[in-house]
């Protein structure tokens, strides 16, 4: 193994119902039921699975999202929008967190 | 695993059923080089219907009778004789159709095919792959977009693609790489909320395509890396549901010079019907039903997912 990540493993994601394939099929089912249409259109939900993929750093999610995106008719100019939106949410949770800071600060300063 | 192999496994044979449809390639001059094409149309090919050609086109639709009758290039509007073409074929049909790439007929020169479409009833099928401009300008050229917006207003202003006007605008959506196309509905959906939105532009319906592995699309996929990936996703998504209604079982395709093929895509591979050059002045009647129909992989494209023809997506 020269490398953790190959991205010919991501097809066998499946694979890990060859053990415990309750949980995997109990999984897959909620799975497929999250990214059907619903109150959000497919392509939308693919594009905050896009956003979520890059706030988890997740090589395999973001490969088959970035492919699942296109194939649901989206486009560079939205993708790169999804990505910033997963980019402000953690870099704004580091700044939230920094009133704790802010206050620890101010109560142990003259 | 090849195709024949696939339909072999569960038993299928890919056989014509009653021809509906003749779609009649005028030639491989166009006015643009898009990336995608399966039959390499640019504006250095030189290949277009000679008026004989024509002749025996027309001939042989006032002999047998099509239900639609589509009309498709390289650009049809380069076509010298593409007025004869449909004012020959106009009453011989109750649906003519004409593609177009939508940049040439909106030249100066073609304004006044409009109206003559109108005057004609031809429906217009309008190539749009993306209604984001650098997708559309990445498969079709530099500009392509914004000059298509402007023939798509054109267009609505002679009254196609407008409600009750009877005047058929529809859109054809390539993806622009390598992957396969949208739900037909939901990018019918979002392209007439976006085109309406941005541009005031109606139009009548969607269709999805994928884009076939031939010509230059499959020159682009070789250079850019990605045709073993594509042929193995068009191959993994092959859908049986889809074989008894693919194009090729219903439709004559005839190609610039009259010799016969079973679609398109045959036409840019060589396959010719029945597996031999035939003339369009040769057909005395409709082809059998039954009769077996030359397939290759590029036709993993048409069977994958949800299937397409030239009416775009199979199953909705």
């Amino acid at each position: 193994m020269t490398s953790y990540y190959d991205p010919q493993d991501l097809p066998k994601f499946a694979e890990i119902g060859k053990n415990a394939p309750e949980l995997a099929e109990k999984f897959f089912d909620y799975y497929n039921a999250v990214f059907a249409d619903g109150a959000l259109t497919e392509r939308e939900k693919t594009l905050i699975a896009l956003a979520v993929a890059h706030a988890v750093q997740c090589p395999y999610c973001i490969d088959a999202y970035t492919v699942a995106c296109l194939e649901k008719g989206s486009n560079l100019d939205e993708m790169t929008e999804a990505v910033h939106v997963a980019n402000a949410i953690r870099g704004g949770a580091s700044i939230a967190h920094a009133v704790q800071m802010r206050k620890i600060a101010e109560k142990l300063s003259m | 695993m090849d195709i024949d192999e696939t339909l072999r496994k569960r038993g299928i044979e890919l056989r014509r059923t009653a021809t509906t449809t003749l779609q009649i390639n005028v030639g491989f001059k166009c006015n643009l080089a898009c990336r995608h094409c399966h039959v390499e149309a640019g504006p250095s090919r030189r290949e277009m219907m000679e008026s004989r050609t024509i002749e025996a086109v027309i001939a042989c639709a006032g002999r047998l009778h099509f239900q639609a009758i589509d009309i498709t290039g390289g650009a049809p509007e380069l076509l010298p004789g593409l007025p004869r073409l449909i004012s020959g074929l106009a009453p011989l049909t109750s649906k003519l159709l004409v593609r177009t790439n939508l940049v040439a007929l909106a030249r100066p020169e073609f304004v006044g095919l409009i109206d003559f479409y109108r005057r004609n009833g031809v429906g217009i099928v309008a190539s749009l792959p993306s209604i984001n401009p650098d997708q559309t300008n990445g498969q079709r050229g530099a500009g392509v977009f914004e000059r298509s917006v402007a023939a798509l207003k054109l267009l609505n202003g002679f009254g196609y693609g407008r409600q009750k006007s009877g005047l058929g605008l529809d859109l054809a959506v390539n993806p622009t790489g390598a992957f396969l196309p949208a739900d037909q509905a939901q990018a019918e959906r979002r392209f007439r909320l976006d085109l309406e939105r941005k541009h005031n532009i109606e139009f009548s319906s969607l269709f999805t395509f994928a884009n076939v592995p031939l010509g230059r699309f499959r020159t682009w996929l070789e250079g850019s890396g990605n045709l073993g990936p594509y042929l193995k996703k068009i191959e993994e998504s092959f859908n049986p549901c889809t074989v008894p209604h693919l194009m090729c079982r219903t439709t004559v395709s005839v190609d610039w010079q009259g010799f016969l093929y079973d679609c398109d895509f045959n036409l840019a591979a060589g396959l010719h019907h029945c597996g031999k050059k035939k003339h369009v002045s040769e057909l005395a009647e409709l082809p059998p039903e039954g009769t077996s129909i030359p397939i290759a992989d590029h036709c993993y494209a048409c069977t994958a997912g949800a299937g397409f023809t030239c009416s775009g997506s199979i199953l909705q």
